[in-house]
């Protein structure tokens, strides 16, 4: 589909957690990639994988969490078996991370400016004429004023923050960024403006992102491919605009139609009945059975593998027929 | 359709908060000359983004806030006026609310029948003790647990979100509430499930006769459950009207703003008309004039002069603009 290769190339990766009653597998062979510039949006609900996914491929995975097989390759390198110090020659300069609360993730002591010089004088040295300029640049392309670089988080608002941390993960344009739920804690009317951004930022510097969600309605007029997640699997991965327009897999389904619509007829929803499931019991055969309305007997005991229909790769029975 | 006698009705309702020392004169004004009404079996969302006041609202109502200024009429009587602790109780059983936080509101030591059956004994003395039972087993049932049985017993940790958020609503439930505050119900819970959450609502209306103040910043889902919505925006209403009429006409700006913004996976990619600078409200001493004229397309100077007040605009419809036509 994408005549490049591949920026990202991530191969049947497992995580899993280790625990006393033994290893949770909370990322389950998952295969995935990204092109140099393209979007692809994760989603999935709590407990589904996705941020440990991002984890993992960012190799910030802290025991009790490990990757227990397959492979990351980034630009072609192997990012599982690499050791700290190639790491963090491409970290931040090749790839950087937003994370979700960056009411968390900014140092409440230190003002954003010596917190983005910090991240510059972490990876280059530079003279500090240079790392202002820097920094005044990158503020400036997410659109805060400079004077904000003698700023403390607390005197900035959620957006501007969010906005901050967007410039930090921005300083050395790194080819991909990693974005954890950034626009999680804003309410809608920052979260429009913060995505508009972003998106304007990939358009002008041509990073590739991988953006992670729960809201399936906030990435579908942002991202280029959509993968949802569900137990740790992915269940279907393809051009956004296919999933959108026709959901296959039954929790796509279930999870777009969960959204009640602003326009149109008020529709009666259903939801998806029941409960995602716990990760230390998986469900056999189709980890989404015991939630779908379209369950069959095999279902409950083999487990689907991927099938392709018009570019989408779905992870379900139903597609079974004609490959 | 104003004929039934409200349950609530607010007028003037202020709370300002001071900031700093007990000195200070600089004041945060939460919520600001709020005037509403609540009818009976009728379910009204309260929309705003966060720091509009919304949640202050519900605890004023709840009576965790003591008004600034304004007063609560409850069934024609000044909330003011009932200090008794039988009056108290009787207010806090009749008006009960649900909280946000389906995992703090939860004690984690006390099986999921303390707190129904708390609420039973409280408030309803005059049941027997297998009455209490089967009371408690008859609301699990109306909020979707089955078995009631075996839900009584478990702990709030063998439960999921969903699962807790229903046992807010039946520890609602077991006063036999006239009226639920819903304080965000649904916003920490996952999507899937977040529906059944709102469906739960309008069941209870439905089968009980039981009126809801829906406090949230999604206003899809605002949409789905809701007659009439009222819209926050910095301690103020801006506009107020029955749900679909307001969504096809908004009239204040900020509510044209706030639709505009709302994602919908349906909907063709737009793109945007206006990009907005999304400064937050000034709150503190806010002054005279329309708190949304610095971010709005349309001010004109009377706007930082002169405080907008609600005006009709519609049937049903009012909008607090002096642009808005």
């Amino acid at each position: 589909m994408i005549a490049t290769a591949p920026l990202l190339e991530v191969n049947d990766l497992c995580v899993d957690y280790v625990t006393e009653k033994g290893a949770v597998r909370a990322v389950d062979r998952v295969s995935l990639s990204v092109a140099p510039g393209e979007f692809l949006g994760i989603v999935g609900e709590s407990g589904c994988g996705k941020s440990t996914l991002l984890y993992a491929i960012a190799r910030l995975l802290g025991p009790p969490a490990e990757i227990a097989s397959g492979s990351i390759r980034f630009r072609g390198d192997d990012m599982v078996t690499m050791g700290e110090d190639d790491l963090r020659h491409i970290r931040w300069q090749n790839y950087s991370l937003v994370m979700q609360s960056a009411m968390n993730a900014l140092n409440p002591v230190m003002t954003i400016g010596a917190q983005l010089s910090d991240a510059i004088l972490a990876h280059q040295r530079l003279p500090q004429r240079a790392v202002l300029a820097r920094s005044e640049e990158v503020m400036r392309l997410v659109g805060i004023d400079p004077v904000h670089l003698k700023s403390f988080p607390h005197q900035l608002s959620g957006g501007m923050r969010q906005r901050s941390m967007i410039a930090m993960a921005l300083v050395f344009t790194p080819e991909l960024v990693i974005m954890d739920e950034p626009t999680s804690a804003l309410d809608v009317v920052a979260q429009r403006s913060l995505m508009l951004q972003i998106k304007e930022l990939q358009r002008k510097i041509g990073f590739a992102a991988i953006f992670v969600t729960h809201d399936m309605s906030l990435v579908s007029h942002f991202s280029d491919r959509l993968a949802v997640m569900y137990a740790g699997q992915v269940m279907e991965i393809g051009p956004t605009h296919t999933v959108f327009g026709e959901p296959r897999h039954p929790y796509s389904l279930g999870l777009l139609s969960s959204f009640p619509s602003i326009k149109g007829e008020r529709l009666p929803l259903q939801g998806i009945p029941g409960t995602p499931p716990d990760l230390a019991h998986p469900p056999s055969g189709c980890r989404f059975h015991p939630r779908c309305p379209k369950v069959m007997s095999h279902c409950r005991t083999i487990e689907p593998r991927f099938h392709e229909r018009e570019g989408v790769q779905v992870r379900c029975h139903l597609y079974a027929d004609g490959d | 359709m104003v004929t039934a006698e409200p349950i609530i009705e607010t007028t003037g309702l202020t709370r300002h908060f001071r900031i700093g020392g007990p000195l200070s004169r600089r004041f945060l004004h939460a919520v600001d000359d709020v005037d509403l009404m609540i009818l009976p079996n009728e379910i009204v969302a309260l929309v705003g983004e966060s720091g509009s006041g919304k949640s202050t609202v519900a605890r004023l109502l709840a009576r965790t806030y003591k008004p600034t200024r304004g007063d609560i009429v409850y069934h024609g009587r000044s909330l003011s006026a009932m200090t008794s602790r039988k009056q108290r109780l009787g207010y806090a059983a009749r008006v009960p609310m649900v909280f946000q936080d389906p995992y703090g509101s939860l004690s984690p030591v006390y099986r999921v029948s303390h707190g129904v059956m708390r609420a039973l004994k409280l408030h309803r003395p005059e049941l027997t003790a297998s009455d209490r039972e089967q009371e408690a087993e008859r609301i699990l049932k109306s909020v979707g647990l089955q078995p009631p049985r075996e839900f009584l017993n478990k702990y709030p940790h063998q439960l999921s979100g969903g699962q807790r958020q229903r046992i807010g609503f039946a520890q609602a439930l077991a006063c036999r509430p006239e009226l639920i505050l819903a304080d965000e119900p649904v916003s920490m819970l996952d999507v899937s499930v977040r529906i059944g959450v709102l469906n739960l609502m309008a069941d209870l209306r439905r089968n009980e006769g039981i009126s809801f103040l829906y406090i949230t910043h999604d206003i899809a889902s605002a949409r789905y459950v809701a007659d009439r919505i009222i819209v926050m925006y910095a301690g103020r209403i801006a506009e107020s009207g029955p749900v679909e009429d307001v969504l096809a006409n908004p009239k204040h700006p900020y509510t044209q703003l706030l639709l505009s913004a709302v994602p919908d996976p349906r909907a063709p990619i737009s793109l945007p008309a206006t990009s907005d600078v999304a400064e937050p409200p000034r709150v503190i001493d806010p002054g005279e004039g329309c708190r949304f004229r610095y971010r709005c397309p349309y001010a004109i100077e009377r706007c930082s002069q002169e405080t907008p007040l609600l005006r009709p605009l519609r049937p049903a419809h009012e909008a607090a603009c002096h642009v808005a036509t």
